[in-house]
């Protein structure tokens, strides 16, 4: 065994290369390193520019077409998606497109595959890349065939004569050349009367690969020389690496441990020695910053310094509308530290050498992080190339970024390709967290029963200004230098009620910072605040002896919404009823029903949801037994697609709202497995009825997050409705819910 | 040396008999359908059948699976020619991420080998062991289900 011990200075110095004598080549290429090669690199060197068509497409002399695609699939199915968008404007048929995704050397940025803007904004790019492509190929044909443009048109790739005769291919126009054009951000896209492709449920072409092994994930991507590598994380927050204990592993044969100030890294010929090596390995460490008491989050977080307040909304005057008198009713909620809790823990490869590096991730982000991965590596950014291969699901930045970081670190080390896996714990406990939210909601009530004053008060981590990412852990921990700071998804929107009381105000409390490292997990922030909007809602409608249904649709003039709640209801067999009903003491399990509402971001997908849960008055066990969802996306490109996403909006949302908070001790988190972090099970599925509405003349608007979003609220009103008791505190595990149920 | 019979053909790898089995096939045999999910076997991601048995791969020593027959997610089907099960998760496309999903499928094969006609409540039971995070249960019960009625998920 030969020990690599580096300080800082002399990695950068020696730019990090190491030279080792160990053989070379008893890793086994694997077929998803030979697939992605061929088929990729044989179009480095063309334009990635966001507004040249080539930079998104390419027209192949065998009729088929190559996408090149900054989104990606992260699961959801956009991979059918932005393939039905582009053969629907170019004209051909869907088996003749193939995908690139996310590598940097080959796609153009169009930014992270986050915030549910994948077909929203990506999709549309393309749509407008494919109808300049089709409007300027028409024109070619009608020069060729001697014809006006206004007699032609496209099927299946050939352009032809409407009326009969000869037509000619794209492949013959075009034939592996380049178009040369500019994209026309005005280019009139297809009629949706004509769509052939949008609006079908097509099937995923990912799909027969995933249930059946051959599916390659970055876990699965391997290159020749590579070697295995695990990174060991301190054992508390903030620790730094004092000093390491080589003998400890010396019956593991060929390790070699990397360190780099306080990165420590050991990297193997075989995965289960790296494996070993890395829990052997005896190292001690500082005892870190330490974490405040986990049972003070709230406390701490109302308490906490503040960066500024911000009015996020505001209309009339609250303070005199609360100063009039009437009825008010205030209440706080709170929503836990989660974790994104991959299936798959983090995994990348990376082979860096001394004037370049490329890096295999399953990152949703790796335009973005090609700056961040230069600078650690002190690279040219043209030298540095990130390509997408599929992780497990991430659902937000979760750690694979960082494994990528490890990867990278000690590739440079060691001189040889590395691929880093994170074990269960690395994942639970060091993926950057969704960040808690602490809300105040207060309102007042006229004699009437109208609302005439709402004001919601948040308190929330600020984002760090100009920050576009989370910073890693390696380099953090080696004393590289990258912007540090704190990067979450803008989490303050949907505090403001979507519903039009008179007077109304949020305000944002940006403290300055929370326990642990954060970063965008699904739907963020706004699945904690429509939990504290739409629970509250469902206080007032009590409170003013209102069904709750009724109750929103007073207030709500969006005549979009209005249809999803109206549609929820139906699906649900929703009865108006005034009140909860009087809860029957002797009953050992307790049914209820209740209903929440979003118009996520308060200007994309609208979701309505009703859910039935019966509580286990004994064990304080919550089941939701029936679910009914209605969403409002615009333009369904894929429906099938849609409803799987809209499936696990709700699954996953059940799963965080009965389940899931991250713990930790004064030193590091404890919640680190799936024992000590429970997640959904197969036997907690409710029955789902998912009523999808379609606009397809309206843009689609996103799928991924919106109808998640009500479902905390719906849980904690039916759980009132069958108990008479208010949940306000997520998750609501049984052992709490059995303290509210005796009170 | 060590002995496996793997999707039916017999194997000799050279690795440290407490090496755990998922290492073994995924990186000497280059079987990377099966997945790393927790090491601990808590989540299933690592399922595959020794001896008919669902097994977690990822806690099972290479030793403990020597002379016995090992069936992966790739032993079973393959996209051109899927088994009955993997044909009914198809069908009802049953994945997102997919990175759990051959657990789930070797973990729901050796449910209906031993169950081929169950209720629905006994496959929720029976896949109580496994877990998805991206919340295909619903279309999973209904891909096992409808394997189950039209082969008996053979």
């Amino acid at each position: 065994m030969k020990v690599h011990r580096m300080t800082r200075r002399t990695f950068l110095k020696t730019g990090g290369v190491v030279v080792v004598a160990m053989s070379v080549g008893s890793v086994r290429p694997g077929r998803i390193a030979a697939q992605t090669t061929a088929t990729a690199d044989r179009f480095l060197g063309k334009t990635v520019a966001t507004d040249a068509v080539d930079g998104f497409l390419a027209i192949h002399s065998d009729g088929t077409v190559t996408l090149f695609s900054g989104k990606v699939d992260l699961g959801t199915g956009a991979r059918a998606a932005l393939r039905q968008m582009a053969a629907e404007e170019l004209d051909v048929p869907l088996d003749r497109i193939a995908m690139i995704e996310g590598d940097t050397a080959l796609t153009p940025d169009q930014g992270p595959t986050a915030g549910s803007y994948g077909v929203a904004r990506g999709g549309m790019q393309i749509r407008r890349a494919a109808a300049t492509a089709r409007q300027a190929l028409l024109d070619r044909a009608a020069q060729r065939l001697g014809r006006p443009v206004s007699d032609l048109g496209v099927i299946d790739g050939v352009v032809r004569p409407m009326g009969g005769g000869n037509g000619v291919s794209y492949a013959d126009l075009v034939g592996d050349q380049r178009l040369n054009l500019q994209v026309n951000e005005k280019v009139p896209l297809k009629n949706p009367a004509k769509f052939r492709l949008i609006g079908k449920p097509a099937q995923r072409n990912d799909v027969p690969g995933k249930v059946t092994g051959r599916h390659g994930f970055v876990h699965d991507f391997s290159v020749p020389g590579m070697l295995h590598g695990r990174a060991i994380r301190p054992p508390a927050v903030g620790a730094t690496l004092l000093s390491v204990d080589e003998t400890s592993i010396a019956a593991v044969p060929g390790v070699r441990v990397v360190q780099i100030g306080s990165f420590l890294g050991v990297c193997a010929e075989r995965e289960w020695d790296a494996v070993r090596a890395a829990r052997q390995l005896k190292a001690t460490w500082s005892p870190g910053k330490g974490l405040p008491e986990h049972a003070r989050l709230y406390a701490d977080l109302r308490a906490s310094a503040l960066v500024r307040d911000e009015t996020l909304a505001t209309r009339g005057d609250v303070a005199a509308a609360f100063a009039a008198g009437g009825r008010s009713l205030s209440a706080t909620y709170e929503w836990p530290s989660q974790s994104h809790a991959s299936m798959g823990p983090s995994c990348a490869v990376a082979d860096v050498r001394p004037d370049r590096a490329t890096i295999w991730t399953g990152s949703q982000a790796t335009h973005r992080f090609r700056m961040t991965f230069a600078r650690i590596l002190g690279l040219p950014q043209n030298q540095v190339r990130l390509i997408y291969l599929d992780g497990s699901g991430c659902y937000g930045m979760n750690g694979h970024e960082d494994a990528a970081a490890d990867a990278a670190l000690m590739s440079r080390a060691v001189g040889r390709p590395v691929r880093v896996q994170w074990s269960r714990e690395d994942e639970h406990g060091w993926d950057p967290k969704g960040p808690p939210h602490l809300l105040d909601i207060r309102a007042a009530v006229n004699d009437q029963g109208e609302v005439v004053a709402w004001l919601s008060e948040a308190w929330l981590p600020a984002p760090t200004p100009n920050l576009p990412n989370v910073p890693l852990l390696a380099p953090e921990a080696a004393g590289i230098a990258q912007p540090m700071g704190i990067s979450t998804g803008l989490i303050h929107q949907n505090v403001d009620p979507p519903y039009q009381f008179p007077n109304m105000r949020a305000v944002i409390h940006w403290i300055r910072d929370t326990p642990l490292r954060t970063s965008n997990l699904r739907a963020p922030g706004k699945v904690a605040n429509c939990f504290a909007v739409e629970s509250f809602t469902d206080e007032l409608a009590t409170l003013v002896g209102a069904d709750p249904v009724e109750f929103r649709l007073r207030y709500l003039k969006d005549p979009r919404g209005i249809e999803v709640i109206r549609r929820a209801a139906a699906r649900f067999g929703w009865a108006p009823r005034p009140r909860a009903r009087a809860v029957d003491s002797t009953a050992s399990i307790l049914t209820g029903r209740g209903f929440a509402y979003v118009h996520y971001k308060h200007n994309e997908t609208y979701a309505a949801v009703a859910a039935e849960v019966e509580v286990e008055r004994r064990s304080g066990r919550i089941r939701v037994t029936r679910l009914a969802c209605a969403q409002d996306c615009g333009l369904i490109v894929n429906p099938d697609c849609v409803r799987g996403q809209v499936e696990g909006c709700l699954l996953q949302a059940i799963s965080r709202t009965l389940f899931e908070a991250v713990t930790y001790d004064r030193s590091h988190v404890t919640s680190v497995d799936w024992a000590t972090y429970p997640v959904l099970a197969f036997s907690d599925v409710p029955a789902m009825e998912i009523d999808l509405i379609d606009r397809p003349v309206e843009p689609p608007i996103g799928v991924g997050e919106a109808a998640g979003t009500p479902v905390p609220g719906a849980i904690t009103s039916a759980v009132y409705d069958a108990t008479g008791v208010r949940l306000r505190s997520v998750p609501f595990r049984p052992e709490r819910v059995q303290a509210a149920l005796k009170g | 040396m060590i002995r496996l019979t793997v999707n039916g053909q017999p194997r000799e790898v050279l690795a440290d008999p407490e090496t755990p089995l998922l290492y073994v096939l995924r990186n000497d045999l280059g079987l990377t359908g099966t997945k790393f999910g927790c090491g601990l076997g808590q989540c299933g991601a690592c399922t595959v059948l020794v001896g008919g048995q669902a097994v977690r791969s990822c806690v099972l020593p290479v030793q403990a699976a020597a002379g016995q027959a090992v069936t992966t997610i790739e032993g079973i089907g393959s996209p051109e020619r899927p088994h009955p099960l993997q044909a009914t998760f198809i069908a009802e496309q049953a994945a997102q991420c997919g990175y759990c999903t051959p657990g789930i499928v070797m973990a729901a094969k050796a449910f209906l080998d031993q169950t081929p006609r169950p209720t629905e409540a006994q496959v929720k039971q029976a896949l109580g062991g496994v877990l998805c995070r991206c919340g295909t249960h619903d279309r999973v019960i209904r891909a096992v289900m409808r394997a189950a009625l039209t082969t008996g998920g053979r």
